[in-house]
């Protein structure tokens, strides 16, 4: 598949903005900057690029607790996602939501979510709703390992293929949910099996490999498009932090840590974008040096925003 | 008899019980090695292994539904959602299925089964994972619904629930879990629908609840400043209810406030407000008051959160407001 270069390099970028936006969180969080629970990314960049970068701004994903990564490949504002992260009054909702429940509705993003398998259901409906319509869009769900075994994603994958909804369920097996390794929590290896239950396509992908995650879900889309029905994309990855920012995360090995490292899906991109010719060296630093004034300038947003006013308490719980 | 901390309390009760009684048994997402998602289980999985401490898929409904099938089968099942804004996923499995089995098979089974699940606000963790919904289990008949406060109350509580015959539903207060207290190292019992005089006082009652208990003293001690003496009665389980500690209180004080973190909409308040309303109304001098949260989902940015919980001056506010 040949990608423009405009592509390969917009892939790029966001497998950074995410991977500079984190670090910096993570760095706020542990000076306290930052309250509530906070979920990173990191390490895990290559999936939700790769995937986004099969959608449009009119198709619609449903994201997970660990979202950030999700919500910046469909377009997220970094300015407006820093905000709401720090609780401000100018960020995404308003400081009502934080880290865990993000959205933005232009984008197609229907939220991060506070709720494993939470997600699943809703992307359905997404789904449902450009089936409706016509309009040709497509919903992603995100979802972890861990996520996999609710009833509601599985409930999600039976209607999606029963309905033949236009949906491409994205697995995200980074392993671990919180600190139960999969194969304490699951039979199978592949959780791209189960889609053989609902008797749609399952296929296994290098979840670090941008551009093998792209492939597999341009191809699962371009099915769900057609009206051919859901898919499931497994994509084999790693979280190189704990659960959440304070984990302690005693119940892995540095070792496995490490080995996963020495695979980071950035550096591994960059070469080949280089080698290719695609960018040069010195582009490819460029880029990250801008990335990183973008993410300055949405911690100074978000710094100088003001907290929510408290009469601003009951506004929005209903239209 | 030492110093612990709530948590400690609970891990505690269950060391004991699972001692003392092989049947019992904990299951719950992160519960073994990891300890629990606010460390309630710590070290259990090392002392009893991974056979009385499991770690669970996250299927809240197979949680719930397996220790409610397994506590029909002869065991005595504790288990643990990681919040209870999880217990909606299983909803099903608790109000349909454990509540009501003994009923429907008329009498011909138990389920003594323990469901703990941390409640509340406070520690910025937005609308789903900090509210407060003992209203929804106290409004199903079969449930037990314990709410302790103290660390001496969450042993004695935790104990008598996994020794209940009925699925108790065990509330805990994240914000509780560093508060510490005098503990017996010994166990001991609590009768589940006895509720506790936190404070003693003649002229207001306040029934609080769980970390609100600790709002009211605090209350209490302002409220002496201006010569009222409140006293605070702490229900300790919501279901059964102890009408006569909180009828007896306010017959000898003619004044009600209620004060909890759940929102007042249909609050735990509504239906102990309605229960001295009818039944000793002609004791009261003043309006029933409430405090509780207001009718939204929990905020996240601080500033909010803090607004959105029910303070000590809101509940001195309301005392004053009758008394
Ligand atoms: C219904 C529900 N149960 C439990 C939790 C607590 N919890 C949050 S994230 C998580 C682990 C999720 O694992 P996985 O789906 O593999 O995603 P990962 O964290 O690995 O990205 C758990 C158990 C929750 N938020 N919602």
């Amino acid at each position: 598949m040949a990608l423009s270069k405009k592509t390969l390099i917009q892939m790029y970028e966001t497998m950074n903005r995410i991977r500079l936006f984190e670090q910096r969180l993570q760095e706020f969080f542990a000076a306290g900057e930052i309250p509530g629970f906070v979920h990173l990314y990191l390490g895990e960049e290559a999936v939700a690029t790769g995937a986004c970068a099969a959608l449009t701004d009119a198709d619609s994903i449903t994201s997970t607790h660990r979202g950030h990564g999700h919500l910046l490949a469909k377009g997220g504002d970094l300015k407006l996602m820093m905000a709401e992260i720090f609780g401000r009054s100018t960020g995404y909702c308003k400081g009502k939501g934080g880290s865990m429940h993000i959205a933005d509705m232009d984008l197609g993003i229907l939220g991060a979510n506070g709720i494993v398998g939470g997600g699943g259901p809703l992307a359905a409906g997404a789904a449902l709703a450009a089936k409706y319509k016509k309009t040709d869009n497509v919903a992603v769900c995100f979802f972890g390992d861990g996520a996999s075994n609710q009833g509601t994603t599985q409930e999600a994958l039976n209607m999606a293929s029963a309905w033949k909804l236009p949906l491409v369920f994205v697995n995200e097996n980074n392993g671990y949910g919180i600190s139960c390794p999969q194969c304490k929590s699951m039979a199978v290896v592949d959780i791209a099996d189960r889609a053989a239950a609902y008797d749609m396509p399952g296929v296994v992908v290098d979840g670090n490999d941008v551009l093998a995650v792209h492939e597999a879900v341009t191809e699962a889309v371009k099915r769900a498009r057609k009206g051919e029905g859901p898919s499931l994309v497994e994509c084999k990855t790693y979280r190189w932090r704990g659960h959440f920012e304070g984990d302690a995360c005693t119940y892995r090995c540095t070792e496995e840590l490490e080995e996963w490292m020495a695979k980071d899906p950035i550096p591994r991109f960059e070469a080949k974008l280089v080698e290719s010719k695609t960018i040069t060296q010195k582009e490819a630093d460029k880029i990250k040096a801008r990335i990183e004034k973008d993410v300055d300038e949405a911690v100074a947003f978000a710094k100088e925003s003001p907290m929510p006013e408290t009469s601003a308490l009951m506004d929005d719980v209903y239209a | 008899m030492s110093e612990k901390t709530y948590l400690q309390a609970l891990n505690e009760a269950l060391r004991q019980e699972m001692e003392r009684d092989e049947n019992v048994f904990i299951l719950g997402e992160d519960v073994g090695q990891f300890g629990g998602c606010f460390g309630v289980t710590q070290g259990l999985f090392e002392q009893f292994g991974e056979e009385r401490v499991m770690d669970t898929p996250i299927t809240e409904s197979a949680i719930v539904g397996a220790a409610t099938g397994a506590a029909a089968s002869g065991l005595r099942p504790v288990a643990e959602l990681m919040f209870v804004d999880f217990i909606g996923v299983s909803m099903d499995q608790l109000f349909n299925q454990a509540a009501k089995m003994r009923y429907m098979f008329g009498g011909k089974t138990t389920v003594p089964m323990t469901l703990r699940m941390p409640q509340g606000a406070g520690i910025g963790a937005a609308a789903q994972h900090s509210q407060c919904l003992e209203s929804w289990f106290m409004n199903i008949p079969g449930l037990k619904v314990v709410i302790p406060s103290t660390p001496y109350d969450a042993k004695g509580l935790l104990i008598s629930a996994i020794r209940d015959d009925n699925p108790v539903v065990f509330l805990e207060h994240k914000l509780l879990y560093g508060a510490s207290g005098e503990v017996p190292d010994e166990s001991y019992t609590i009768d589940l629908g006895k509720a506790d005089i936190k404070r003693e006082g003649s002229d207001v009652t306040i029934v609080a609840t769980s970390q609100m208990v600790y709002s009211a003293l605090e209350a209490a001690e302002k409220l002496k400043a201006d010569g009222i003496e409140a006293e605070v009665v702490d229900p300790r389980c919501l279901l059964p209810l102890d009408k006569d500690t909180i009828l007896d209180s306010v017959k000898k004080t003619h004044a009600l406030v209620v004060a909890h973190e759940a929102v007042t909409f249909a609050g735990p308040g509504a239906e102990i407000s309605a229960m001295v309303a009818e039944e000793a109304l002609d004791y009261l001098d003043a309006p029933i008051k409430r405090v509780g949260a207001p009718f939204c989902p929990v905020p996240f940015s601080p500033p909010l959160e803090q607004f959105y919980i029910p303070s000590a001056d809101n509940i001195v506010e309301a005392v004053k407001s009758i008394r």
